[in-house]
């Protein structure tokens, strides 16, 4: 096994553990992109390449399109949040700095 | 009564999931009502101010709900206990994952399980009786095409359940409304994409064909190099997938519709159906195939092989778009 491919299996592991802990909806599935990636590549160094392909059409495309999919039908990834951030923004600006006893 | 940090993240949370309305049905909801703007307020801002408003209300009761539920349910003794079960199932798990691991063969030893006399078998007479250069498309597609017959028929029925679920009825009250706020604002993003996007646009144009070419030849050569009909379906659905996002649903009505998908994913899997029906005839009475397997590394070799690959990649390129365009709009 060459220094490259343990470089690699030590990445998914840090992919894993980070998809894990990230807060971000967002981000974790970008994450699992990167895993699928990497996963491909090292299908290919385990003289698969026929997983290799499939890992890197349906693990990095699809799901992660589904994925993404389903974040925007429940809203995280949206407009809205900077719509009302924006709105606050503009509140605050229009109260001055009454407001900061509130907060 | 201090609420802690969590309660506050877990509320607002909470608040964005449940509301799942779309966008341009809130607009028609709250023109319905007809409310006047306030002084110096542009329209705009007027549904701004009054979905701000809602989604305060809705936040409010659901916080008034998670907190009787909460104070209820939750004490401390209990999430300490949750904690520690959640930490001991963990390291069990990964305690017995890591023993597993450590007394598997290890990866490409000869003295290997997997080196049976099946797999001599394949490796030794697969490119005789297969005619398939590429020995993981004459195993999935030859000696084990009832398998594949099988998840091709699956993919097909998880589409069908998701059309069941998802599509939305055209004579209902929501397909109505959607309908008449398409035509309101053709380009509303809500429904219909694209945001004519000029980066995302310029790129599809660029990447689509490339994708789809990539698609087919993987398919066609499913018998000759890596790859074949399920990885190809999926490269060319992704690349349906990328148009639809830039160009919208209106431009790939064009060549795809609801009765495209029917057609095409019937009459690949009865084709599928049909050749394999064939070949378990031929084969289980002994009678000599009459479908060449020509010269091993021709395009045009190893039978039924490229028909059935030809006939996933078709199913598989067709789920893959209808899933995306259910999801996305509850239409094929």
């Amino acid at each position: 096994m060459t220094f490259v491919t343990q470089l690699m299996l030590l990445f998914l592991i840090v992919c894993a553990i980070a998809v894990c802990l990230t807060r971000n909806l967002l981000t974790s599935v970008i994450i699992y992109m990167g895993y699928s990636m990497i996963m491909s590549i090292i299908w290919i160094t385990l003289e698969s390449p026929d997983l290799a392909i499939t890992e890197a059409a349906v693990g990095a495309g699809i799901t992660s399109l589904l994925f993404f999919l389903t974040l925007k039908k429940i809203h995280a990834i949206d407009a809205r949040n900077e719509v009302r951030r924006a709105h606050e923004q503009a509140q605050k600006e229009k109260n001055g700095g009454a407001d900061d006893g509130n907060a | 009564m201090a609420t802690p940090e969590w309660f506050g993240k877990f509320k607002h949370r909470m608040a964005e999931i449940v509301e799942t309305e779309n966008d341009v049905l809130e607009r028609d909801m709250v023109r319905s009502q007809e409310i006047e703007p306030e002084k110096g307020e542009t329209e705009e801002e007027m549904y701004r101010r009054i979905r701000l408003e809602q989604e305060k209300q809705e936040e409010e009761e659901i916080a008034k709900r998670l907190h009787e539920w909460n104070s209820r349910n939750v004490s401390k003794v209990s999430r300490g206990v949750y904690c520690a079960l959640c930490v001991l199932i963990c390291v069990t798990m990964i305690a017995l994952l890591m023993y597993t691991v450590t007394t598997l063969p290890s990866f490409g030893s000869p003295d290997h399980p997997i080196n049976n006399e099946v797999s001599a078998r394949y490796i030794e007479k697969g490119l005789q009786e297969t005619g398939a250069v590429n020995i993981v498309t004459g195993m999935i597609l030859d000696y084990r095409a009832f398998d594949t017959l099988g998840e091709s028929t699956v993919l097909f029925t998880a589409a069908m359940v998701v059309l069941f679920l998802l599509r939305l009825d055209s004579g209902s009250e929501k397909y109505s409304q959607l309908a008449r706020s398409m035509k309101e604002a053709p380009h509303a993003d809500n429904f219909y994409e694209p945001r004519h996007d000029a980066i995302l646009q310029m790129t599809a144009k660029i990447l689509t064909p490339i994708i789809i070419l990539l698609g087919i030849y993987v398919v066609l050569n499913g018998h000759l190099s890596p790859g074949g009909g399920f990885s190809g379906g999926a490269i060319m659905g992704a690349g349906l997938i990328i148009y639809v996002t830039a160009f919208g649903f209106a431009d790939i009505r064009r060549f795809f519709t609801y009765k495209t998908y029917q057609r095409v994913v019937l009459c690949a899997l009865l084709t599928y159906a049909a050749s394999k029906c064939y070949s378990f005839y031929t084969g289980a009475n002994g009678i000599h195939s009459i479908i060449p397997l020509g010269t091993p590394g021709a395009i045009l070799s190893s039978g039924l092989i490229l028909v059935l690959n030809i006939c996933v990649g078709f199913i598989v390129t067709c789920t893959m778009y209808a899933f995306y365009a259910v999801f996305r709009k509850g239409e094929v």
